[in-house]
């Protein structure tokens, strides 16, 4: 039997990044996360089967919203790991990497697939941490994931092309935007989710504490982007291209 | 003027895996104004529309050799574009075909609509870059029985926007300037040669909306829309530019500017003159500058795409969807299958919903608390799905989502187009009635043996979609090539079919050239009399859209 859980990251905002009043919403990365969970169910890609999903996100009150969303998706159950609103209880890496290991130990969990990365932060860490704290394989960047027999075969995007790495579970996945396409909530789905059990935790019943080991010195947005200038005609042309040294 | 894009140089949008870098995707634009990202909460993906190959279509004069040319008007001569050069004072700003040879490719975009069903004569198009020049230019025609044709984006539905024959194409693309924005009343004043989709840009970054939104938005000017009344996907919450317009600048054929940039939203003093120029489609003057007020941007919006078993349950979740969204409901837009079909078919897309419904309907709430909101709209769609009004739905999760459903209704038009030309039928119709005339129309085209899947049958399909929530039928003849039979047993019929149920021929896309023949199912006879004695007065030549 295998058993499955399909775990996401948290998914609310950091330092600088403007939170109040945005509609939340699913990191898109977790989105592909919770999608792959299903489709290994439904195409029977597992052999034995996947016998439970959870989802599981570290955030305020709102992130209720998001587990609901991935529970309409296909997931079984969640955990919502309750931090406080905004900066007090942002968490890095390392401390969702510890949360999350102590979920898997509990859940007794053979397969975690996560994002690669936050959307806030980007730091791209957790599912790298996790894998390294429970000595688990890890392949990141999961552009395909297929099984033959206890071991999967996963596809990952890399810089200038896609390597294929092989592990047996138990084993850390991060997904890339080309692994799949996630679905929309049915509504059907959206009313079945809010009769599937969401259990509220801590992170203290977890034993873990909200350490800081990083500051955030500064977030500054990137440069605006200078527009293109735009000619009446060919001798205005001609004068930028002079102007400009190409002629 | 004009409605839809000429479709030329158009970014076309890169589909990234999962859709989730498509948040600012590049949009359709008008040629010669700047590439702009769309606005945030933009509904449409801009796809690919095809982009212009030199206009294939029949020239007017050949499909309609019933339409002559008024002999008093002149030829154009090579002393006219002296004159027209030196006002204008620099060679950009006309496209001279008169005097010298102009490419194919340089002219055919302003003789020729975007459906490719209207192509003219056009030898010389002029750009002015300001109310004075437009007021010299008409004059000028106006004393020298020159025939004029105005022209913003060129993406008119109705072939109002083109020559039939030489006239001159007077292009409000160089009027592109936004003049003024008040941020605390959201008065926005603008050239008529700003491109919607700019405005509504320059909207966002104030945390205001252009109260109108149409698919051609990419492409099409705000004077053109103004002149003629569009309607757009947002009419049902923002109401009609009649409404929204505060005031104008236009230009009458004699060279009058008429100034009345008015920023006040009371001023019963007289007559509402501006009225006369909303819809008027440019034949009683051109505008040139407009003042509208713009509502506050709503900051939470989400969508919905629901199916159902019947037109008669579209009809309930309506009714349904008005009493419990009430406030914050911002569109209902109906979609039957063959619609849905035709997208499919065409983007080879991932459909929203998972099974096949006979129609199929996209709700958009807007408002201002996202929470608040979201509930509203749960509950609602909790209560529709129990009383089994609708059958399947999805909400949308995030913008990509929310995009992408849009993309399925604003689509539709393009999709249709792909096999090679669509009759467009733009009508409005008692809501009981609004779907029957797309059934019957099918059956009538079907009896004919117009209909089949192989290339010797003209019509592809016949779809229904359109702005439920106005009473506003899209009736569609997808066909392969525009072919007589087809239009003979479309018209008089649709007309007709309309005319008995006191419906209109054109709720929103205008009377142009393709329906002024059949203005009478609409209007009475007192009513077009009225009509013409206004024009003969601001316009006694009548070179000002002559065509039509």
């Amino acid at each position: 039997m295998l058993c499955h859980n399909g775990l996401l990251g948290q998914t609310t905002s950091q330092t600088g990044v403007e939170t109040a009043g945005v509609k939340h919403s699913m990191n898109p990365f977790d989105e592909l996360s919770v999608e792959e969970s299903v489709r290994i169910r439904e195409k029977n890609k597992a052999p034995g089967g996947v016998e439970d999903i959870c989802v599981i996100s570290a955030g305020p009150a709102k992130a209720v919203d998001i587990l609901r969303t991935a529970m309409a998706m296909g997931a079984d159950r969640a955990i919502h790991v309750e931090t406080a609103d905004g900066d007090e209880g942002a968490l890095e890496p390392l401390t969702v990497a510890k949360m999350l290991r102590a979920v898997v130990d509990k859940e007794k969990s053979n397969l975690v697939i996560l994002g690669k990365q936050s959307i806030d932060d980007d730091a791209a860490q957790t599912g790298q941490m996790l894998a390294g704290l429970l000595g688990w394989p890890q392949a990141t960047q999961a552009s395909r994931v297929e099984f033959s027999g206890d071991s999967v075969e996963v596809t990952k995007e890399v810089d200038g092309g896609v390597e294929t790495v092989r592990a047996k579970l138990p084993m850390v996945i991060t997904t890339d935007l080309r692994l799949n396409e996630p679905r929309y909530a049915s509504l059907p789905n959206i009313m079945k989710a809010k009769k599937k059990p969401l259990v509220k935790m801590s992170l203290s019943d977890l034993g873990v504490t909200n350490e800081r080991k990083l500051k955030i010195i500064k977030v500054t947005e990137p440069p605006a982007r200078q527009g293109g200038g735009k000619v009446e005609d060919v001798d205005g042309m001609i004068s930028k291209l002079k102007e400009l040294g190409a002629l | 003027m004009a409605c839809r894009s000429r479709l030329a140089p158009i970014a076309r949008r890169m589909s990234t895996p999962g859709g989730l870098l498509s948040r600012t995707a590049l949009s359709a634009c008008h040629p010669g104004s700047p590439v702009v990202l769309r606005r945030c909460l933009s509904s449409t993906q801009t796809t690919c529309l095809r982009a212009s190959a030199p206009c294939q279509g029949k020239y007017t004069t050949d499909s309609y050799p019933e339409i002559k040319r008024d002999q008093r008007f002149s030829q154009i001569t090579a002393d006219h574009v002296a004159y027209f050069r030196e006002l204008l004072g620099k060679d950009s700003a006309l496209i001279d075909g008169v005097t010298a040879d102009v490419s194919a490719d340089d002219m055919e975009p302003y003789n020729c609509d975007w459906m490719r069903k209207y192509r003219g004569h056009c030898k010389l198009v002029l750009k002015p870059g300001s109310t004075q020049e437009v007021s010299k230019i008409l004059k000028y025609c106006n004393d020298n029985m020159l025939a004029v044709v105005p022209q913003g984006g060129n993406t008119g539905l109705v072939g109002g926007s083109v020559p039939v024959f030489d006239e001159i194409v007077i292009s409000m693309s160089r009027m592109n300037q936004i003049r003024s924005f008040d941020e605390v009343s959201g008065v926005l004043i603008t050239d008529a040669g700003v491109v919607l989709e700019v405005a509504d840009q320059f909207l966002a970054e104030k945390g205001y909306l252009f109260p109108l939104d149409l698919g051609a938005k990419g492409s099409c000017h705000i004077g053109g829309n103004v002149s003629t009344n569009a309607g757009g996907l947002r009419l049902l919450r923002y109401g009609s530019l009649h409404g929204n317009v505060l005031g104008i600048e236009a230009v009458l054929p004699n060279g009058t500017i008429v100034e009345d940039l008015c920023t006040l939203r009371k001023n019963n003093t007289g007559y509402d003159l501006k009225q006369l120029f909303i819809g008027g489609e440019g034949t009683i003057g051109m505008i040139t500058a407009v003042s509208i007020q713009c509502p506050q941007r709503g900051k939470a919006v989400n969508v919905a795409f629901l199916g159902a078993d019947s037109f008669e349950k579209i009809q309930q979740a309506f009714r349904e969807a008005k009493s419990q969204l009430s406030e914050i409901l911002s569109a209902f837009e109906l979609m039957d299958s063959y619609s849905q079909d035709m997208v499919h078919r065409v983007r080879q897309n991932k459909r929203p919903l998972e099974g096949e419904h006979p129609f199929y309907c996209l709700i958009e709430t807007t408002g201002s608390n996202s929470d608040h909101d979201a509930a509203k709209l749960e509950r609602f769609l909790e209560d529709v799905m129990e009383k089994e009004i609708i059958s399947d739905g999805v909400v949308a999760q995030d913008e990509t989502q929310i995009k992408s459903l849009w993309s399925q209704r604003e689509g539709i038009t393009e999709c249709v187009g792909h096999f090679g030309g669509t009759y467009k039928y733009d009508v409005s119709i008692p809501l009981k009635d609004l779907y029957r005339l797309v059934d019957e129309t099918r059956e009538r085209i079907e009896t004919a043996g117009l209909k089949g899947d192989t290339d010797e049958f003209p019509v592809v399909e016949v779809v229904g979609y359109g702005h439920m929530g106005d009473c506003n039928l899209h009736l569609n003849v997808a066909v392969r090539r525009y072919d007589k039979r087809v239009e003979e047993v479309l018209e008089p019929f649709v007309y007709e079919w309309i005319g008995k149920i006191n419906g209109s021929i054109s709720a929103e896309h205008g009377i142009g050239i393709a329906k002024k023949k059949y203005l009478g199912f609409s209007r009475n006879d007192a009513m077009i009399d009225l009509m013409k004695q206004i024009k003969n007065l601001y316009d006694p030549v009548s070179f000002l859209c002559y065509g039509y």
